[in-house]
């Protein structure tokens, strides 16, 4: 599914260049800025479906650990903060991309990168100590789907990173002509969404489910 | 050949028709068969009261304005009518609303998990769907059979349904309502038998290879017939407990009847448990609240998955 | 693990003459047909004006077709159950063992909504929507594009268990427990899993584009409430479709973890629950039949407007039905499964919505009818396959909302009526709906006309046969006879059950007749020419192009004053007036990335459905890869200079003179 998700998303990449169609006096990056949106729309439901999954499963634990033996606030919190900053970081990219400032938006995109790479890493390092210590997906209805709804957002994020590494080529390649900069405006999108999406996680996974 | 079955087939509709059909949901032997059968009338009248007018209205206005009749009033223009429009809306409005109360009304009364209101104490009759047959346990008589359901005609019976592994459906369609048999759930259901007799049960819902071959016999006997086929039952040298159930447990199809003279006494809980002991607030609540729990359990993860849904 | 994963040499199902024989003649036509096309020089064409098209109009005739193939895909599995029932009567086997058949009414569910219904219904939609609301094209034609290879690839994957493997054995609902790794440990259920994951997500991005296209490419003076009710019951559709095709990603991607991961979502073991699947998926699947539905809904509104000749009654009350119905249909999916146990309110709350639906449906009806009323209906075959809609699913209707009462329900659930009136709703609905589209804009689409006696004749045959086939299934379910049996024992039930067989095969006439209609179409198409673009006196927008289209739909945007905008146009004078110069027209170019992007999908599907990882991989990379590619490829689009617009232009205006004098 996530890797569904993924192609979807990047399919959707691609709508950037089907700016072709001319519409008389239409503004072709307005248009595709919104076909984005409504694609993020159908991200969000999908998040949801998978939010109520949660919602049902989370008290299955199978005699397994629950939530309360594993989450580690002050780890959490740690990376949300990265998260949460690389959002600001990648708002100073887009000022910079509109103002035509190459250096600085490259400058604000490597910032956002490695604060999303954080995020990833301590997500990676979180799952890798669970699976080592016996509590793998396949151990509980609970983990089951504490994995996939933490690990579709995590995609999500590498998905970011991997659309921001390419984009930061086409920044150098090509400069920020309007359709470098309505790409990053999407890619803006994408990366605002996933913080509101983690805040959700954040919240119903992690503060519920310690509390 | 195919006017003689054409033939056929009107008879049969008029037969059909006219003297109502043999077997089946229009031919209940129990109470809640019947209240089903009225509701379905019902409200089948009531629709016709639209339907049949839009059936007629599209033949005559499709005849009445057809090209050729070039007599008739044409108005091109003519687009809009805040009468007509009126009707359209509230007509069907107040259908609604009637049969609308007498759907909430019914379905409260026709709640499976209700028991039915009787002079007589209900019978329990544990049912456990496996692949592919239907074990039947009488946790008062302490017997069990494989296939074959007996019950004491005007006696209300409770079921107390669970699955073993895919999820199947308990239908007796002369007595009325069906209702899912899930693993690690447990599912009631009240029905009753007014008159003795023999009556067809199937699992409605898809489960397999051996899904068709998974029906039983109902029997309704009088009392005396009910007590005669448990002490027979009795005779029965075979034990129903855990490892003569898990050797039952194992795929077959078209299983034959087969009677067991004593059952292992937690055996139904144990099938259920098996699985629900997985659910967390199963563990942290006391095993004695295990049926009525198993219930909320239920519909708790329904209204869960709605609310999440909505929101 | 090998190489080829689990696949190997006994996938192929050599001890099933049926099988085999299908495939054989698969094989014949499939060569036949590559045999024609070298022999016409056609690969090029083929591929250029076809596969790598980015118009919509052609893709919409390529959906169709694929529509039309899968239809006989279907309906062949339909006559297979009809036969092995009508057959395995008294305690009789049958010809085909629950192995072979299970797969069968799987396979026909599947097939006849995701690949024949949906296909179908965005197929009219890819012809007639960009056209009624003045666009040249869609908001983003390469999605467009990857939108049908990608459902084009699920078919693909879907047909392929014929003959590798198999296909999945639970019925097209896929219900868990059932279809868990534990109970089917076969690939049946990986093909189910990832035909539908990616032709669905080909659907969702549909849903997007057509979004767009509506709210930001109506041309000028075209409010959202002039838009055509065609164009407005899609733009519902395709907000259910972005509403509710998520919810089905989420469900199948579930599962598929439970299956290749071991999770435990929806599995007996460990805490899983199986009623998360059955609500989640008919979260979907209950928006999906309004999906298919009210396309049709509206394909009826254009056709009984402009076969009276007279402005559609109750626009307005029309647009708000459709939008109440969509609204509504997220609100009753619980009505599928009254049996599961919830508690007495519940139920009564999801029966409640259901029936509520009912009214706003009841006020598209009574449109219908005050359009027919003081009009001059004109009985064609697109008006033949309307009134038999209206009749037809009046009875549909009025048995669903039967079945939403849940005392009635509880007796009726899973049993022949369920079947009998889900087959009328989306036949006698959505079906007769797609079949009045294909006939209203066939001369659009194609340039010349269908034959209208065979049309007839097709009607006739589909409308009996639907009577005949359907109506015992809802005296076998009031008999008490339950969906899905491999055979039967019950003398009182025989004789319906060769009428439905019988029914069956009369519509195999009405389909084979659809292709007789096509094949004399096709071979007298220069007598049948539509010279004008306008063959049915139309009220909206496709109707003033050329018949086809210009590949540029409109040489000048139209400006749009009235809901009935070719109308008004007419009445006007200014329709068919030559305009004092041309601008250039910025197109879109064909592009391959389209199809080798989706080619790439399917072929992760592929290797998932048969774990075989390494081409997993390369699947996955090559669609990121070819992705990228187009990302970066500047050579997307070109002008069309003032000149050959004028060319073509005065060769159209000219032939319509002609036409007209």
């Amino acid at each position: 599914m996530t890797i569904m998700t993924e192609a979807a998303y990047l399919a959707d990449d691609s709508i950037r260049q089907e700016d072709a169609h001319d519409h008389e006096h239409h503004d072709t990056g307005d248009t595709t800025v919104f076909g984005f949106w409504i694609y993020l729309m159908t991200d969000c439901i999908l998040f949801a479906s998978v939010f109520a999954t949660y919602a049902v499963l989370f008290m299955n634990t199978a005699g397994g650990v629950s939530g309360r033996d594993i989450f580690e606030l002050d780890y959490v919190a740690i990376e949300t903060a990265a998260l949460l900053f690389s959002s600001i970081t990648y708002g100073f990219a887009m000022i910079s991309a509109h103002k035509q400032n190459k250096s600085a938006t490259l400058a604000w995109l490597m910032v956002t990168f490695a604060l999303g790479a954080v995020f990833i890493g301590m997500e990676v390092n979180e799952f890798h100590h669970l699976v080592v210590e016996g509590n793998g997906p396949s151990r509980s209805a609970f983990l089951s789907s504490f994995f996939t709804l933490v690990g579709m957002h995590g995609m999500h994020v590498t998905a970011g990173l991997i659309w921001m590494v390419v984009m930061m080529i086409e920044v150098v390649k090509r400069g920020l002509g309007s359709k470098t900069v309505t790409r990053l405006s999407c890619l803006s999108l994408f990366w605002h969404f996933l913080d509101i999406v983690w805040i959700c996680v954040f919240t119903v996974v992690y503060l519920l489910g310690v509390m | 050949m195919l006017v003689r079955s054409l033939k056929n087939a009107v008879l049969a509709a008029a037969v059909f028709a006219l003297a109502g059909c043999q077997g089946g949901v229009l031919d209940p032997k129990g109470q809640v068969g019947l209240d089903e059968k009225n509701l379905i009338i019902i409200s089948t009248v009531l629709m016709l009261l639209v339907v049949i007018p839009v059936i007629v209205m599209t033949l005559y206005f499709a005849w009445k304005y057809r090209e050729s009749r070039d007599h008739e009033i044409y108005a091109p223009k003519w687009a809009h009518s805040t009468k007509i429009e009126a009707i359209v809306w509230l007509v069907p409005v107040a259908i609604i609303l009637v049969l609308g109360v007498i759907t909430w009304r019914s379905t409260q009364a026709l709640d499976p998990y209700k028991p039915l209101a009787h002079k007589e104490k209900h019978l329990t009759v544990e049912v456990v769907s496996l692949n592919w047959k239907w074990l039947f346990i009488y946790p008062e008589q302490g017997v069990a059979s494989v296939n074959e359901l007996v019950i004491p005609a005007d006696v209300p019976v409770k079921f107390k349904i669970t699955s073993e592994s895919t999820m199947n459906s308990f239908f007796i369609p002369q007595l009325g309502s069906q209702i899912y048999s899930m693993a690690g759930m447990e599912t009631t259901l009240h029905l009753i038998a007014n008159e003795p007799g023999t009556y067809d049960g199937y699992s409605a819902n898809y489960s397999g290879a051996g899904f068709t071959g998974m029906k039983f016999k109902t029997v309704a006997t009088d009392k005396a017939g009910f007590q005669h086929w448990i002490d027979s039952v009795k005779q029965d040298d075979d034990k129903l407990d855990s490892a003569t159930y898990a050797e039952l447990a194992k795929p077959s199809e078209n299983h034959p009847v087969e009677h067991f003279g004593s059952v292992s006494g937690s055996l139904f809980h144990d099938i259920m448990y098996k699985y629900m002991k997985n659910y967390n607030d199963w563990n942290k609540n006391s095993p004695k609240a295990e049926s009525e729990h198993s219930i909320s359990e239920n519909s708790a993860a329904d209204h869960d998955a709605a609310d999440a849904e909505r929101s | 693990m090998s190489l080829l994963g689990k696949l190997s040499l006994d996938a192929i199902p050599y001890h099933e003459p049926i099988i085999m024989g299908t495939l054989a003649v698969v094989g014949i036509a499939g060569i036949a047909i590559a045999i024609a096309i070298t022999r016409h020089k056609q690969w090029g064409v083929l591929w250029n004006d076809w596969i790598t098209s980015v118009d919509h109009k052609r893709l919409g005739v390529m959906y169709i077709l694929l529509a039309l193939i899968m239809l006989v895909r279907g309906f062949s599995d339909a006559i297979m159950m009809r036969t092995q029932l009508a057959l395995a009567t008294n305690g009789a086997e049958g010809y085909l063992p629950p192995e072979h058949y299970d797969q069968i009414f799987t396979a026909h569910g599947v097939i006849m909504i995701i690949f024949m219904a949906m296909p179908f219904m965005i197929g009219l939609m890819n012809i007639a929507l960009p056209l009624q609301i003045g666009a040249r094209d869609v908001a983003f034609p390469f999605m467009n594009n990857l939108s049908f290879w990608l459902t084009a690839g699920g078919a693909v994957l879907i047909n392929l268990s014929l003959g590798l493997g198999e296909f999945a054995k639970t019925g097209w609902l896929a219900y868990p427990p059932l279809s868990e790794q534990s109970f089917s440990p076969g690939v049946g259920v990986d093909y189910y899993i990832w035909a539908l994951q990616i032709s669905g997500v080909g659907t969702l991005l549909t849903g997007v584009n057509f979004l767009v296209t509506v709210f930001k490419m109506r041309a000028p003076g075209m409010k959202l409430m002039d838009m055509p009710i065609f164009t407005w019951a899609c733009t519902w559709a395709n907000v259910l479709i972005v509403a509710s095709f998520p919810i089905l990603t989420a469900v199948l991607g579930l599962l598929a973890l439970d299956r290749y991961f071991d999770f435990h979502f929806f599995t007996n073991a460990a805490g899983g629950n199986a009623m998360m699947y059955i609500n989640l998926f008919w979260a979907w699947g209950h928006p999906e039949v309004y999906i298919l539905v009210l396309p049709a809904f509206g394909v009826f509104s254009e056709v009984i407007s402009t076969f009276t000749g007279k402005r559609l009654f109750g626009y307005k009350s029309t647009v708000l039905a459709s939008g109440a119905i969509s609204i509504l249909g997220f609100i009753v999916w619980l009505h599928h499964f009254f049996t599961m146990g919830s508690s007495a309110n519940v139920n009564a709350f999801f029966g409640v919505m259901t029936m509520i639906i009912a009214v706003p449906t009841g006020v598209k009806l009574f449109s219908w009818l005050f359009t027919m009323y003081r009009g001059r209906l004109r009985i064609t075959v697109p008006v033949l396959w309307t009134l038999g809609f209206m009749v037809t699913f009046t009875i549909g209707g009025m048995t669903g909302v039967l079945l939403a009462v849940p005392g009635a329900d509880y007796v009726l659930h899973n049993s022949l009526f369920l079947i009998a009136h889900f087959h009328n709703t989306i036949i006698g609905g959505a079906v007769f709906g797609y079949m009045a589209g294909f006939a209203y804009w066939f001369p659009k689409a194609m340039g010349f006309h269908l034959n209208e006696r065979i049309g007839k004749a097709s009607f006739w045959c589909w409308l009996i046969g639907f009577y005949v086939a359907f109506m015992p299934l809802y005296v076998l379910g009031f008999l008490g006879m339950t969906r899905r049996l491999n055979h039967t024992n019950n003398p009182d039930w025989n004789i319906w059950l060769y009428l439905a067989c019988i029914g069956a095969f009369i519509i195999l006439v009405g389909i084979v007749l659809q292709f007789v209609q096509l094949y004399l179409a096709f071979r007298d198409r220069e007598k049948n020419r539509d010279l004008t673009g306008d063959p049915w006196n139309g009220h909206t927008l496709e109707w003033s192009t050329a018949s086809p289209p210009q590949f540029y739909n409109f040489a000048k945007v139209p400006q749009v004053r009235d809901l009935d905008a070719f109308t008004d146009m007419k009445e006007q004078g200014t329709a068919y007036k030559k305009p004092d110069s041309y601008a250039p027209i910025h197109m879109p170019k064909n592009t391959a990335s389209g199809v080798l992007m989706a080619g790439a999908a399917t072929l992760f599907g592929f290797a998932a459905i048969w774990h075989i990882t390494w081409l997993a991989v390369v699947g996955l990379v090559g669609t990121v890869v070819f992705l990228l590619l187009r990302a970066y490829d500047n050579d997307v689009d070109y002008y069309v200079q003032p000149d050959e617009v004028e060319r073509i232009e005065s060769l159209h205006l000219n032939q319509v003179k002609e036409a007209t004098a």
